[in-house]
This record gives C-alpha cells, sequence and structure tokens, in this order.
C-alpha cells in the first residue's frame, strides 16, 4: 500500500519545477557514504489491504482475549465494561488526527474536551486542579514524587512495600536524577502499619506515598498518616483507583496535596497494558508545579467564552532546561474516553459499578471459603483480594482449560479482580477450580 | 456558544444501568469500614445518551484533524493515519487482552512487539530497541537515562553535563535537566548547523553526550555529522538522536550508521499513528549493542518459535512505565510498516522531502527565508518582510492562514530564528493541496500590504477570536464550577 498522493508523472513535474532532475538530487547533503547500499530486506514492497487484513487477523488469533475467555485479572488493570458510546466518538476522526490543542481558535472541541476531563477529575478526586493527563499511573507517581522533592527540597520519599511493584519500579528507575531518593516502608500483613509508617517520617522525608486501595486490594489506615507527614511539613500523595473513588473517601477529603492514578478503568480498553492514561490532579497551592499541559477558560476578542492551553510557563517549550517534567505528548485520546465514560454512567451509575464489583467479590470470597480456598490476608480489601495458593501458575493453566484467565500470579498465592462484568456462574467456576474440583 | 456538559445537567437524566444482581446482597458497610466510605456522592453531570452524543459530536466540529485539512506542523509530522491502521488496532485479540494474561495466550502480541523492534532497528541501524515509553520526551529520558547508567557503571562520575544545540526542541533540555544533567547550549552557525568549533571547544570529561536532531529543526542536514560524532566520541561521549525528524532520512541514511549510540522514534509522527489531540503517542527507543544491558526492562525475546518476557537484567535503567509501552500504538506502526514495506518508507521520505522542497521553492517569493537552499522534510520562513512594511508578526498569519482553512504551521520555532515559521507537509499532501496553499500564503502577503486589519484582526472565520492567554495564566479557572 502507498499513502503518497502523487503519482510518477506529477512528481516527475514538481522536480523540474523547482529545477531538480530526479529524487537523488533531493539528497546531495547527505555525504555519499552515509547513505543506505540496499533496502531493509523486510517486506520490501509492502501488502495489499487484504494482504495486511489477514495477516493481523492472524496475529490477533493467536491471542485469548477477555470477551472469549471471562477474567479474574486485575492488578492495575481491570475489566469493566465500556458503554457503546465510548467507541463511536473514539472513531471521529476530528478528535484523534488533531494534534495538541496549541492553535486555541482552531482546537476549542479538544480544549473543551480537557477543561470537562479536568473538572471531572476534580470532582473524582475532591482535589483543586487537574492537568490534561499523564502517561500512565506509574509515571504519574513518579512525577508527583519528583514534584514533592522539588516543593520541598526534600529527597526522601516513602513508599510502602503495598503500593504496585511496577510502579516502585518505575519511582526507582525516575530516581536516577538523584533529585529524590525512594525509600521503601516494609509490609507484611497486606496493608502497612501506621506505626512503622509514622516511624519513617522525619523533617527530611519529601513525601508520603499511600495507595488505596493497595496492590492487594486492601485499604489502608490513611488519617494518621496525613497527619504525621503535615506535621512534618512534607506532602502526602495517594495513588487511587477511580472505580473505587465512587464509594471510597476522595484524597481531597483525606487531606492529600497530590492524587494520581491510573486512569484505565474509565472505559479504556485493556490492550495488552496500554495506551492507558494517567491522572493527577493537587491542590491549589502546587498549581503552578504542576507537570504537564492545563488547559484554562478565558475570552476571547468577541467576549465569548473561550479555552486555551494555560500556565505553560512551567512547560518545557517555555523553560527548556529550567522545566520542572519533561513531558509533551500526553494521553488526551484516553483522556477523552476516561471523560466520556463518565458521562456515560453518571454518578449513580459509577457507585453502581463500584458496588456491584465489590458485592461480587464478595461473593466470590463466600465461594471460594466454600471449596476450601483461603484468603491470603484478612483484610477489609475494595473489588480484589488475594487467595492462598501452592502452584498458582498451575492453577491459571487449570482455569485456562476451563475457558477462564484467572489472576495475577504471587509467591504461594493469586490476586483476584471483580468487575461487574463478572456473572455468577463464571465466580462458581472459578471456585470450583480453583478449589480443586473440575467442572465440565 | 457551547455549553459545557456540566450545564446541560438534567436530573436523573442518565438512564444507565447494569444487569439484574445474582448474588445475594451485601452492605458496602459491613465489608468496608465506615470511615473509609465516601460521604458525597462524585459530581458528574446527568445527561441523557443521545445528548451526550451530541455534545461530543458537537466538540468534534470544533476540532480539527489531519482528516480535515492540510496541518503543516513543523516538527510534528502531520501525516495522514491510514484507515487500515485503526481497524488492527481495533480487534479483540488486540484491544481486550490484560498486560498479565499467561504468555501463552498473548504470543501474537508479543510477536508484533518482538518484530516492530526488529524492523525499527534496521530502518535506523540501531542494535536493540525498547518499545516501553509512551511519547517522544519519554524515549528521551529513558534514553538519556541509559547514557547516565553507561558512563556511571565505567564508574565515570564526572560527565554531569550535557550538550545541547540552541535549534534543539525543548525536550531536549527539559530531559537532561530531569535525568541530572547541566545543560551547555552549543551555538548554531551561519548556515544553521552544529558550529563545530563550538562543540570542541565545550567537549570535555565532564561532558556526558549530546543530545542532536539530524536534519535539525530548520530542516537542514548536519553535513558534519561523522565530524561531530567523532569529537564527541574521542571525548568520551556518547551521541544521541532525537527521532522527531526520521521522516527526512527514512530509507536514505540511518542514524546508527552516522556514528548515534541512542536513538528514540515518535511512532506517532514518522509511522502514522495518529496524534489523538495530544496523545498517545510511543517513543521506542534504539541502542548500540554496548548499552543492551540498560535498557528498560522487561525485553522480549525470541527462542524458536515463542516468545518471552526477560525481566532477569540487572544493569537495566528499570521501568519508565507500567507494562509494555503503548501497545495499541505499536499495533498501528507495525501495522503501517507491513502495509508500505521498505520500499514504501523510503518512498515516503522522498515525497516529503520534495513536497517541502516544493514549498520552500514558492514561498521564497513573498516570504523571507534565512536558510533558502535544500532542506528535508520541512524549512522556516519568517515574517521579516511583513513585519518591516506593515508591522504584521508570524502570529497574525498564523491566524490568518485558519481563515483560508489550514492549520497554522509551527510558530515562534526555533528559537534562533525571529518570527519563525517553521512548515513541515509530509509525503500524504498532494500539488493540488500544496498549490492551493502557496495560493493562501501569497494572498495573505497581498492583504498584508493591501488590507493589513484583515491579518491583524484574523481569525474571522473560527468559532473564536483571539484569546486573552495573559489572563487566563493570571487568574487561572482550571475547572468548571456553579
Amino acid at each position: 500500500m502507498k499513502f503518497t498522493p502523487n503519482p510518477p508523472a506529477v512528481v516527475e513535474a514538481m522536480l523540474n519545477d523547482i529545477g531538480l532532475k530526479n529524487l537523488d538530487d533531493l539528497f546531495t547533503d547527505i555525504n555519499e557514504d552515509l547513505k543506505q547500499k540496499h533496502q531493509q530486506e523486510f517486506v520490501k514492497n509492502g501488502l495489499s489491504e487484504i494482504e495486511i487484513r489477514e495477516h493481523m487477523k492472524k496475529l490477533a488469533g493467536r491471542n485469548s482475549n477477555v470477551d472469549d475467555y471471562p477474567t479474574f485479572l486485575g492488578a492495575g488493570a481491570y475489566d469493566h465494561y465500556i458503554p457503546a458510546v465510548i467507541e463511536q466518538i473514539m472513531w471521529r476522526s476530528e478528535f484523534y488526527t488533531a494534534y495538541t490543542p496549541y492553535q486555541a481558535e482552531i482546537s476549542q472541541g479538544i480544549l473543551q474536551a480537557i477543561f470537562e476531563y479536568q473538572t471531572l477529575i476534580c470532582n473524582l478526586t475532591g482535589m483543586d486542579v487537574s492537568n490534561a493527563s499523564m502517561y500512565d499511573g506509574g509515571s504519574a507517581l513518579a512525577e508527583a514524587c519528583k514534584l514533592a522533592s522539588m516543593h520541598t527540597k526534600r529527597r526522601k520519599i516513602l513508599v510502602p512495600e503495598t503500593v504496585h511493584p511496577e510502579y516502585m519500579e518505575v519511582l526507582k528507575t525516575y530516581g536516577i536524577s538523584g533529585i529524590m531518593e525512594i525509600v521503601p516502608v516494609p509490609c507484611n500483613e497486606g496493608t502497612y502499619s501506621a506505626d512503622t509508617f509514622i516511624s519513617m517520617i522525619d523533617k527530611e522525608t519529601a513525601a508520603a506515598i499511600v495507595q488505596q486501595p493497595n496492590f492487594f486490594g486492601n485499604l489502608e489506615e490513611v488519617t494518621k498518616i496525613e497527619e504525621a507527614i503535615h506535621q512534618n511539613k512534607g506532602l502526602l500523595i495517594m495513588a487511587v483507583d477511580p472505580i473505587s473513588l465512587a464509594v471510597l473517601k476522595a484524597p481531597g477529603d483525606l487531606g492529600a496535596d497530590i492524587a494520581v492514578g491510573e486512569g484505565q478503568s474509565l472505559g479504556n480498553s485493556l490492550s495488552f497494558g496500554g495506551p492507558y492514561l494517567g491522572f493527577f490532579a493537587a491542590t491549589n497551592k502546587l498549581m503552578r508545579k504542576i507537570p504537564g499541559r492545563i488547559v484554562g477558560q478565558t475570552l476571547d476578542t468577541r467576549g465569548q467564552r473561550a479555552f486555551v492551553l494555560t500556565l505553560q510557563a512551567r512547560e518545557q517549550h517555555i523553560r527548556r532546561e529550567k522545566a520542572n517534567s519533561n513531558i509533551c505528548s500526553n494521553q488526551a485520546l484516553n483522556a477523552l474516553a476516561a471523560s466520556i465514560y463518565l458521562v456515560a454512567v453518571g454518578s449513580k451509575g459509577l457507585k453502581e459499578i463500584a458496588v456491584r464489583s465489590h458485592q461480587l467479590a464478595h461473593f466470590a470470597e463466600v465461594q471460594l471459603k466454600k471449596q476450601g480456598v483461603e484468603l491470603l490476608y484478612n483484610k477489609p480489601y475494595f473489588r480484589e483480594f488475594a487467595v492462598k495458593m501452592d502452584d498458582p501458575a498451575f492453577m491459571n493453566h487449570k482455569l485456562l482449560e476451563n475457558g477462564m484467565i484467572g489472576g495475577y500470579e504471587l509467591p504461594g498465592a493469586m490476586l483476584l479482580a471483580f468487575t461487574e462484568k463478572r456473572t455468577r456462574a463464571e465466580i462458581e467456576r472459578l471456585a470450583f477450580v480453583l478449589g480443586g474440583l473440575e467442572n465440565d | 456558544m457551547t455549553k459545557l456538559i456540566f450545564e446541560k445537567h438534567i436530573a436523573e437524566a442518565n438512564t444507565f444501568e447494569l444487569p439484574p444482581l445474582e448474588v445475594p446482597e451485601v452492605g458496602l458497610s459491613e465489608t468496608v469500614p465506615e470511615h473509609l466510605l465516601r460521604e458525597n456522592a462524585t459530581v458528574i453531570p446527568e445527561v441523557s445518551e443521545v445528548e451526550l452524543i451530541r455534545h461530543y459530536t458537537e466538540l468534534s466540529n470544533r476540532a480539527y484533524g489531519v482528516d480535515n485539512g492540510f496541518y503543516p506542523l513543523g516538527s510534528c509530522t502531520m501525516k495522514y493515519n491510514p484507515k487500515i491502521n485503526e481497524w488492527a488496532s481495533r480487534l479483540p485479540g488486540f484491544a481486550q487482552i490484560h498486560p498479565y494474561q499467561p504468555r501463552e495466550t498473548v504470543q501474537g502480541a508479543m510477536q508484533i512487539l518482538y518484530e516492530l523492534g526488529k524492523m525499527l532497528g534496521e530502518i535506523t541501524g540501531m542494535d536493540h530497541f525498547t518499545l516501553q515509553p509512551a511519547a517522544g520526551a519519554h524515549g528521551e529520558m529513558a534514553g538519556v537515562m541509559m547514557i547516565k547508567a553507561y558512563h556511571n557503571k565505567r564508574g565515570d562520575f564526572k560527565r554531569t553535563k550535557m550538550m545541547v544545540p540552541d535549534s534543539a526542541h525543548g525536550t531536549n533540555p527539559a530531559t537532561a535537566n530531569v535525568v541530572g544533567f547541566d545543560v551547555i547550549e552549543i551555538k548554531s552557525n551561519d548556515r544553521g548547523l552544529v558550529d563545530l568549533d563550538d562543540l570542541k571547544a565545550k567537549m570535555s570529561d565532564e561532558v556526558a553526550g549530546l543530545m542532536l536532531t539530524n536534519p535539525n529543526t530548520l530542516g537542514l542536514f548536519e553535513e558534519e555529522i561523522q565530524e561531530i560524532a567523532a569529537v564527541v566520541h574521542e571525548g568520551g561521549g556518547l551521541l544521541y538522536y532525537d527521532g522527531a525528524n526520521l521522516n527526512a532520512i527514512m530509507g536514505i541514511c540511518r542514524p546508527g550508521d552516522m556514528g548515534f549510540d541512542v536513538i528514540h522514534l515518535n511512532l506517532h509522527k514518522t509511522f502514522a499513528t495518529p496524534h489523538g489531540g495530544g496523545g498517545p503517542g510511543s517513543g521506542p527507543v534504539g541502542i548500540k549493542d554496548f548499552l543492551a544491558d540498560f535498557l528498560p526492562k522487561p525485553i522480549v525475546i525470541k527462542k524458536g518459535d515463542s516468545y518471552s518476557f526477560d525481566y532477569d537484567r540487572p544493569d537495566s535503567i528499570g521501568r519508565v512505565k507500567n507494562f509494555y509501552g503503548n501497545f495499541g500504538v505499536i499495533v498501528k506502526a507495525y501495522t503501517y510498516i507491513m502495509a508500505v514495506g521498505s520500499e514504501g518508507l523510503k518512498d515516503a521520505c522522498q515525497q516529503a522531502v520534495l513536497n517541502a522542497n516544493y514549498l520552500r521553492y514558492h514561498l521564497q517569493k513573498k516570504y523571507h527565508i534565512p536558510f533558502d537552499r535544500l532542506c528535508k522534510h520541512e524549512f522556516v520562513i519568517t515574517a521579516r518582510n511583513q513585519m518591516e512594511s506593515n508591522h504584521v508578526a508570524t502570529l497574525d498569519i498564523a491566524k490568518r492562514l485558519m481563515d483560508y482553512g489550514y492549520h497554522p504551521p509551527t510558530v515562534y520555532f526555533p528559537l534562533i530564528v525571529k518570527e519563525a515559521m517553521m512548515i513541515e507537509p509530509t509525503e500524504t499532501e498532494s500539488r493540488e493541496r500544496l498549490d492551493s496553499f502557496i495560493a493562501a500564503m501569497d494572498e495573505i502577503a497581498r492583504e498584508v500590504r493591501e488590507n493589513t486589519q484583515i491579518v491583524l484582526d484574523a481569525p474571522h472565520t473560527t468559532v473564536i477570536g483571539r484569546v486573552d492567554e495573559v489572563t487566563a495564566a493570571r487568574s487561572p479557572i482550571v475547572k468548571w464550577e456553579e
């Protein structure tokens, strides 16, 4: 296939027009010895659309998808239902083929959509100000920690071991800058101990991180940490699950300075781990230090309400080597999907989804216990919990044979997540198989 | 004026529902401690499904994408996004797979990760690729982190500085800073290229490397790239390639052959995946063999016919994001490369460079071009003539272009050129489109002389006029409040 619209005769005419003989004349500024001697061997001439369809269908067919195989995987990416309206809007190519809305007059639709997204994220998290999105939950958390270090001029970031292990890895990677030092808070019973956590908070601490619910689905006690970190003039950063915010206390109500999280479950498909979106919201006090793009409301020359990228003095294209973050492209289209999702389900629907997911998890807990499967931790959880399992990989294999994609494998345990999509029959089948009973 | 979605709220208008509950009902407060529960409901406007669809359709009508028309944004490579790519990425076998599924159930996805890495390696002359970074700037960060890890591993802790040309994209110096380097700016010479003498003078054993875009942001190929590479390498530094402008040389020559050690690509520029109104992008990073140990983990490996993730990489810089990258974007880029083939990539590059030179040749008649010679995929013109004759600035011309139905070029960049307009037509524009753009630019040049006010007051046909950016920044309103 080719997507270049000028046929050879036109190309020749254009070359003549500008006084060149052939296409090679366009590259005389490149040393001959640098030029490629031969073209790459892979798909030399490309494929026709019919061939490429077949090829891609074959590759896609080598994957088992969660539409065909009900899944109990969560661990940071969740199989919540995606209303049909989202896909329809995602196909609007005025949205998906647009660039960043630097030119406000021609980009009001995108700017307004981001402004609405920012408002929805603020309402969900109880924070004052949200940016236009970041790459994902992990990198949003890393940027939050960086902000905390710069704001407090301190290096120590306390991160409980109950935070998602991949978030922890991303934090450590971002730590190479030298601006922050990641200090793990030891945890052993599936949540942190507030006493241990508090004992580690001191005048050198830039931020305390709390993930709610944590990686194991368990609920952490936030209030004491909030008091301790603020007494020491550090920041409280919460990494939260957006669906859970329909029922759990918002970071803003818990005194968080920054709230971040993985926004995938808001209407974005699982897509093997991306593209998702990280949301990032903070208190007004931190507004001018937030990384990434922010849309603001203003007026145009005709006196109409208008939207525009604002507070750009923070950003890399203005501040260059003095910028605190280098982020440029974000996950705008995913943020749009998140907005549409929230409006499609509404406040009541979001709460129903959260409650239903949690009720199905509770039902699963009872069914699993009936089959002799024990919980790994006996802690309050939301939507997701871990069960003890000698050989989780083997059990996942068994589940696959039974037409299901199981849970996340932990050492000697399995983490199981439940969404409103799961049915009673699927959960009963899960319990049978994990209980060692084959189900036919 | 378009109402905000919040202003369309009607109580109980939302009719979303779940299937009937099949399991015994248990109150939330029976399983979750009361003090952790939210007391106030989240505030989401209630609108009916039809009004939701109309709202976002209306917003889309107030946006402008490549599918709407010509989008000559310099350094952004706004080429056409083939629809077959979109179709492919939405196949359930790609869109509906969880990142933690058993590896045997995602072999097709892993094959794409593996093969795209290999193909990008061949295209760029690099030995290995990671597809983990989510965008160009994210790739830059991963790449510069690898440079830091390399020097650290050698015990060479003195190298705390990163060299960046004054014509560089803003992300380059910002990236160097966030990874913990001090930035040294390298001057451009009177030909718009890296000043080799300045580079030599500033290279030292405290310099970790040089970040370079080639062709640079003026659209000019760094003709002395081999000498530049030698200076940096002999001084013990590494050479970083910002791949934002790869479309200009793809299939003609390769960064790996020029001496670059680390490069990032923008799949959402060169490889035809859409920009999404600001993202998602994808920023794969390629490196030479000697840096392989530092790649972000995991990497995909192939044994026989099966693919797996290798996490056992002790010298890896670690992860830069969760999971494996923006997979949906990766599928689109893979589809694009398979569709056009290596000959098609070269053709894309040639046509992009031809289109740029065609525009440059015709625009020079009315506009000042600071470096008026053979360019690659983009070039820079200025409003100098219009400024001198009628005090009309680049911004005015950019806004006036909207009235003619075009998205403006990148403006006021690169910083080393006053009143810059950076124009990148890409290969997917026909001669007819280019001719009408030239006609519009000529017409605006005429208006500047004969009807100045119409240009100064532009745009006239857009849904809003020019915005008050100063007030927006001084008294920020960043969310809707009743």
